[in-house]
């Protein structure tokens, strides 16, 4: 399979993506410009971390302007999937892809950590190979990743299933205490409703090899290769 | 013509940077001070060339700049999931 890795100006983990998707995983991965119009026959997309357009006025909201994003767009309503991290994660609230807004951490500061998060839900492409309530230690590092939706919403994307990470304890445990920016519900990562799209703050790609104090993310791109598969079959 | 607009975190949104906007001045000698609620500010400045508008009395011209500045606050400078704004033309 193939994977495209979207480059925004001020992207920052473009290259850990493409690395982790390509030497780790194993599988072909190219890089994407913003400025071009087609994902170059990609089975799976993800938008990396980083700082796109400088996070001028809100934290993805120049990006959904950039012209790849009509691609993103269109391959994720024929349910292609599409993995927003980290300030891609960002890009796909503003963009609309994904329901909810991120506000400043409630202690204000930028958080750079290893934390651990439990899997909610296995049935999606970046979750399929993983356990249920699998604990994943991997790397945070945002000042906005406190994430918000009106309680209206919030209910929804609970009763749907669709919080597919919490920040948890090492033993898997949900509380105030590992929650690390105030994100609502504890909330690392969701999906939308079809799951085809899915959102999260941490960093997987960070996080892929033992040499960097962690391989637990080497899971998440691997699903995406397992959930592929599955289909084709 | 041109436009203000104010956008600020709605009032059921947390708002980290004005509550410890208020500690601060609350610490600095103000303790009287209960709340702040840090925002945006946007001055947008429109061109009076358009013909669409230009034989227009005052009122229906400042009608038509304010309801092109609430779209493009709408569709661009807050995000209404979280944030409200307010629009207000100048002369």
């Amino acid at each position: 399979m193939k994977f495209a890795v979207v480059v925004f100006p001020g992207s920052n983990s473009d290259y850990d993506a493409f690395y982790a998707a390509s030497h780790v995983v194993g599988e072909q991965a190219e890089l994407v410009w913003h400025k071009d119009g087609d994902l170059k026959g990609a089975d799976a997309v993800i938008l990396p971390g980083g700082f796109a357009h400088g996070d001028y006025l809100r934290t993805g909201a120049i990006a959904r302007f950039s012209p790849i994003m009509a691609a993103v767009k269109s391959f994720a309503d024929r349910g292609g999937p599409v993995l927003g991290i980290c300030n891609g994660f960002q890009v796909l609230l503003e963009a609309g892809l994904l329901p909810g807004a991120m506000v400043r951490n409630d202690r204000i500061k930028f958080v750079s950590k290893l934390v651990p998060i439990r899997v909610e839900q296995t049935d999606t492409p970046f979750t399929a190979a993983c356990a249920s309530k699998q604990v994943l230690n991997l790397p945070i590092a945002h000042g906005e990743g406190n994430y918000y939706a009106p309680p209206g919403e919030l209910d929804e994307l609970e009763k749907n299933r669709q919080v597919i990470f919490r920040y948890a304890s090492a033993a898997g445990d949900v509380g105030a205490e590992w929650n690390p920016n105030g994100s609502l519900n504890s909330i690392a990562g969701i999906c939308n409703r079809q799951r085809n799209v899915v959102g999260l703050m941490p960093h997987p790609e960070r996080a892929a090899e033992l040499a960097l104090g962690s391989a637990d993310g080497r899971v998440v791109l691997a699903s995406a290769v397992k959930a592929l598969e599955s289909v084709s079959r | 013509m041109k436009a203000r607009v104010y956008v600020t975190l709605k009032p059921s949104v947390f708002d980290p940077q004005g509550h410890v906007v208020a500690e601060a001045l609350v610490t600095l000698g103000y303790p009287d001070v209960k709340d702040v609620r840090q925002g945006k500010f946007f001055e947008v400045e429109l061109a009076d060339a358009d013909p669409a508008t230009a034989n227009l009395s005052t009122d229906a011209h400042r009608a038509k700049v304010e309801a092109r500045v609430t779209e493009m606050a709408d569709k661009l400078l807050a995000n209404p999931v979280i944030e409200s704004y307010r629009v207000e033309v100048l002369q």
